[in-house]
C-alpha cells in the first residue's frame, strides 16, 4: 500500500534506501521543508559551517569508505559555494550525490530571491544533473543518481529540488528498477585483450605498474597485490593511488610525477612494458609527455573509454574495472609455469637491480636539523605516530607533497586529498567526513597554514560534534607551494605569498573549547605529536617549519620526468 | 576538414546543452548543429559539424558517449555517409532577369516557394558545397536573403544500437523504521 508523504519526506525515504546514515549541510529558505522533515528522521545531518565544506566532507566521507557522500544545499549562494567541491569530486571521481533547493517552480526564471541556475551551472561540474519538475520523479530521480554516482567511473550527481516538490504531497511507491538507456559502464574488459595484455607482461624484461586511484575507487588492492606478487614488477602509485599497495611492499617504489621519487620517475623513463591501471597519464605525472615512458609499450586499463588513449595512445587498451580485469589477468597469470611467467628473468634482474640502485641513489627520505623543524621531519613524525594505519587528510601544496613522499599507508582509503583539482580548503572539512565515516580511526588533518584558514569555520563544526581530530598545521608563513614557484621561476620575486598574523593556535582551539599548542623546536616535536594522538578530543598542533624548504625533488613544468631536479639549485659565485 | 558528429540522444531538458558543452568547453565553434525527433518522440537525432582538431576527434565523440542522454554518438567524417543541407533563399528579380534566375535555379535542382513582383523565394537541398556554389551564382543577380539549415547526416554503415537494460535499485532491499 502505498503511503501518502512529502517530496521532503520521500527525498528521506530514498536516502535511506542507499544506504545514507549521515549528510552534510547547511539550510536555507527554500530547503526548509526538507530541514523540517529532517528533524525527526533517523537520517543524521552534520551541519558545517560552509556549503563547500559539506561538498569536501561529503567528498571525505566517500573517500574513507568508498560509499557515496551526500552533501545538501539551498538555493543560490547555497549552491553555488557547493560548485568547488563538485568539480573537486569531478576530477577525483568522488562518489557523491549533492541535494540542492531551488524557488518554487513557478518562481523559476523570475530572478526570485536566492535564485540561481543551479541545473546551468552545475552542468560541467558534475557526472550528470537533474532538476526536478515533478514529485512523481523524485524517488526515480535519487535513485539514478545514486546509480550514477556510484557506478563506472564515480563522480558527483546534483539534484536540484524545487520548494514545492519538496512541499507537495504525493504516495510514494518505492523503485524497484532504474533505467538509463544511454549510460553505458564498461566493467568486463575484453577476454581476448586480457590475454593479449598476459603475453606483453610475460615477454617484458623491464615491466613497471603505474597504479592510480582507479584502483582504490575499484577497491582492487588486494588484486594488485596478488597481480604485483604474480608479474614481481616494480610499482609506482600516483598521488590518488597511494595505499593501493602497502606502501611496505617490497615492490613499492613510491609516487612518481612532478614531485616523485627519482627512483619512480627513472623507472618510468627507462621500462619497456608500462601497466597502467586505473590511472590518467595526468600532466603533474607524466611531465612533458612526448618523453614520457620513451621506451615503453603501454597496457592502459580504464573504466572511462575516454581516458584512454586521452592523453597517450597505448599499445594495448583495455577498457574495464580495474578489480574485474586484474582478476581475470591474476587467473591467467597464476596458470602459468613460473617460466613462462617470466621468459626473461635474467633481464628482469637486471631491471630490478637497477630500480634498487636508483631508490638507493637518491632515497626519499626525511631532513633533519637541530635548530628548526624541517617539513620533513614532520611528516617522519606523523608517519611513526600513523604506522601506516591512520587516515590522513590533507590540503593543496607542499606539505601534501612532502606528505604523499613520506607518510606511509598500508591499506587504502586512508591518505584522503583533493588531487586534480587541487583545491586549497579540502583538507579540514574533508576530515569531517573522514572521521565520521570511520570512527574507529585515528585522523590526522594535515594542512598548511593558507588552506587551515580558508576552512577555520569548521573548527566549530570538530568541536560542536567532538570529532577526534588531530589538526596538524604546517606553518612555514608562506603560501609555499606558490612562494617555491617564485623563488625558483620568477627570481624569487615573492608577491602575495607571505602569510602573517597566523592566530595563535592554542588560544584559538581554547577558544573554541579544545586544546591547542604551537611548536617550534625539532626536540619538542615527538612528545607534541603523541599529546595530540592522546588527546581524547580534538586537538590542533601548529608546527612551525623552516619557511624556506622547497619540495625536491622536483619535475620543473614541460620538462620530461628524467630531466628532475634533485636537490636546490647551488648558489651561483658572481663572477669578479 | 571539418568533423561530422551525429548523435541519437534523450529528448530531455539540457540534453542539447550537455552535447555542446562537450565543445564550447574547449572553444570549439560550431559550425551547425541540426536537432530534431526521431520515429521514437522520446528521441531526437543531431548531427554536428564542428571545427575539431583531427588529434582530438575521437576524445571529443568519446566525451559524447559519456553522456547519461546520450545513446549514441558517432563521427560520420571519414565514414561511408550522406550529408545535405538545405538553404532557403530570397532574390530580389527585376523583370529582366527572372528568366534567367529560374534557369539558373533549375540547374541546381531548386525549387521556387515564392514569387512575387519583388523576386523569388528559392528553395535547393544538396551537399554543402553545392548549396554554397547556388548561393555565390544567386548572389551574382543582386542582394539576397539566405537561411541555411545546416548539414543532416546519415550513415549508410548499419551500426547496431546497443542499450542499456534497466537494473534493480536497492530500493527493495531496505525497510526504513
Amino acid at each position: 500500500m502505498p503511503t501518502l508523504m512529502s517530496g521532503a519526506r520521500m527525498l528521506l525515504e530514498c536516502l535511506v534506501r542507499e544506504g545514507v546514515e549521515c549528510f552534510f549541510g547547511y539550510p536555507g529558505g527554500v530547503t526548509l521543508p526538507l530541514y523540517d522533515a529532517v528533524y525527526d528522521h533517523p537520517i543524521r545531518h552534520v551541519l558545517v559551517r560552509h556549503e563547500e565544506n559539506a561538498a569536501f566532507a561529503a567528498s571525505g566521507y566517500a573517500m574513507a569508505t568508498g560509499r557515496v557522500g551526500v552533501c545538501c544545499a539551498t538555493s543560490g549562494p547555497g549552491a553555488t559555494n557547493l560548485v568547488t567541491g563538485l568539480v573537486n569530486a569531478l576530477m577525483d571521481s568522488t562518489p557523491l550525490v549533492a541535494i540542492t533547493g531551488q524557488v518554487h517552480s513557478k518562481l523559476i526564471g523570475s530572478d526570485a530571491f536566492q535564485e540561481a541556475d543551479t541545473f546551468g551551472i552545475t552542468r560541467s561540474c558534475t557526472k550528470h544533473n537533474y532538476l526536478v519538475t515533478n514529485l512523481g520523479e523524485l524517488p526515480q530521480v535519487v535513485h539514478e543518481a545514486f546509480y550514477i554516482a556510484s557506478s563506472g567511473r564515480p563522480g558527483p550527481v546534483l539534484v536540484d529540488i524545487p520548494k514545492d516538490v519538496f512541499q507537495g504531497q504525493a504516495h510514494y511507491t518505492p523503485v524497484s528498477a532504474i533505467h538509463l538507456p544511454g549510460y553505458k559502464v564498461f566493467t568486463e574488459g575484453h577476454t581476448g585483450q586480457i590475454r593479449r595484455a598476459a603475453q606483453m607482461i610475460c615477454d617484458a624484461s623491464r615491466p613497471l605498474i603505474y597504479a592510480g586511484g582507479g584502483i582504490i575507487s575499484a577497491n582492487a588492492t588486494a588484486e594488485l597485490r596478488e597481480f604485483t606478487e604474480l608479474t614481481g614488477a616494480p610499482v609506482v602509485c600516483t598521488l590518488m593511488g597511494l595505499g593501493g599497495l602497502p606502501s611496505d611492499h617490497p615492490n613499492f617504489i613510491s609516487m612518481p610525477g612532478m614531485h616523485g621519487s627519482y627512483a619512480a620517475n627513472m623507472s618510468l623513463s627507462h621500462c619497456d612494458l608500462l601497466i597502467a591501471l586505473g590511472t590518467r597519464f595526468d600532466d603533474r605525472v607524466t611531465g612533458r609527455l612526448n618523453a614520457f615512458a620513451p621506451h615503453a609499450k603501454v597496457i592502459h586499463v580504464d573504466i572511462d573509454p575516454a581516458e584512454v588513449g586521452k592523453n597517450r595512445t597505448p599499445d594495448l587498451p583495455i577498457v574495464g574495472d580495474a578489480r574485474r580485469v586484474l582478476v581475470k589477468l591474476n587467473k591467467l597469470l597464476a596458470a602459468m609455469s613460473p617460466a613462462d611467467r617470466c621468459r626473461n628473468p635474467a633481464a628482469r634482474e637486471r631491471w630490478w637491480a637497477q630500480v634498487r640502485a636508483w631508490k638507493q641513489e637518491h632515497p626519499l627520505a626525511p631532513v633533519f636539523s637541530d635548530t628548526e623543524i624541517k617539513p620533513q621531519h614532520l611528516m617522519a613524525e606523523i608517519d611513526r605516530a600513523s604506522g601506516g594505519r591512520a587516515i590522513v587528510t590533507s590540503d593543496v601544496g607542499q606539505h601534501q607533497m612532502w606528505a604523499a613522499q613520506l607518510i606511509r599507508f598500508q591499506e587504502p582509503r586512508l591518505w584522503i586529498n583533493s588531487g586534480g583539482l587541487g583545491s586549497m580548503g579540502f583538507g579540514l572539512p574533508a576530515a569531517i567526513g573522514a572521521q565520521f565515516a570511520r570512527p574507529d580511526k585515528l585522523v590526522f588533518s594535515l594542512v598548511g597554514d593558507g588552506g587551515f584558514q580558508m576552512s577555520i569555520p569548521e573548527l566549530a563544526t570538530i568541536a560542536g560534534n567532538g570529532l577526534p581530530i588531530k589538526i596538524v598545521v604546517m606553518n612555514n608563513g608562506y603560501l609555499g607551494m606558490v612562494r617555491q614557484w617564485q623563488t625558483l621561476f620568477y627570481n624569487n620575486r615573492l608577491s602575495a605569498v607571505t602569510l602573517d598574523a597566523f592566530p595563535d593556535a592554542e588560544k584559538l582551539a581554547a577558544a573554541y573549547g579544545f586544546r591547542g599548542r604551537t611548536v617550534e623546536r625539532p626536540g619538542e616535536l615527538r612528545a607534541a605529536i603523541d599529546e595530540a594522538v592522546n588527546e581524547p578530543g580534538p586537538y590542533l598542533l601548529n608546527v612551525k617549519v623552516s619557511p624556506e624548504e622547497n619540495v625536491y625533488p622536483m619535475v620543473p613544468a614541460g620538462a620530461a620526468l628524467n630531466e628532475m631536479v634533485l636537490t636546490p639549485p647551488q648558489p651561483v659565485p658572481v663572477p669578479k | 576538414m571539418l568533423q561530422v558528429i551525429s548523435l541519437l540522444v534523450e529528448n530531455k531538458p539540457g540534453a542539447l546543452l550537455r552535447v555542446t558543452g562537450v565543445l564550447s568547453a574547449r572553444g570549439y565553434n560550431i559550425e551547425s548543429l541540426t536537432v530534431a525527433r526521431t520515429l521514437d518522440p522520446s528521441l531526437s537525432r543531431m548531427t554536428i559539424v564542428v571545427d575539431v582538431d583531427p588529434n582530438l576527434r575521437q576524445q571529443v565523440v568519446k566525451q559524447m558517449n559519456k553522456l547519461v542522454n546520450v545513446l549514441q554518438a558517432s563521427d560520420l567524417t571519414d565514414s561511408p555517409a550522406v550529408r545535405r543541407e538545405m538553404v532557403l533563399l530570397r532574390v530580389r528579380a527585376p523583370l529582366e532577369m527572372r528568366t534567367a534566375i529560374l534557369k539558373e535555379a533549375e540547374i541546381f535542382g531548386a525549387r521556387v516557394v515564392d514569387s512575387s513582383p519583388e523576386g523569388f523565394a528559392l528553395e535547393a537541398t544538396g551537399p554543402s558545397e553545392k548549396i554554397e556554389e547556388f548561393i555565390d551564382v544567386m548572389r551574382s543577380y543582386g542582394d539576397i536573403d539566405v537561411t541555411r539549415s545546416g548539414a543532416v547526416a546519415v550513415s549508410l554503415e548499419p551500426k547496431k544500437l546497443r542499450l542499456q537494460p534497466p537494473v534493480p535499485t536497492k530500493a527493495e532491499a531496505v525497510r526504513i523504521e
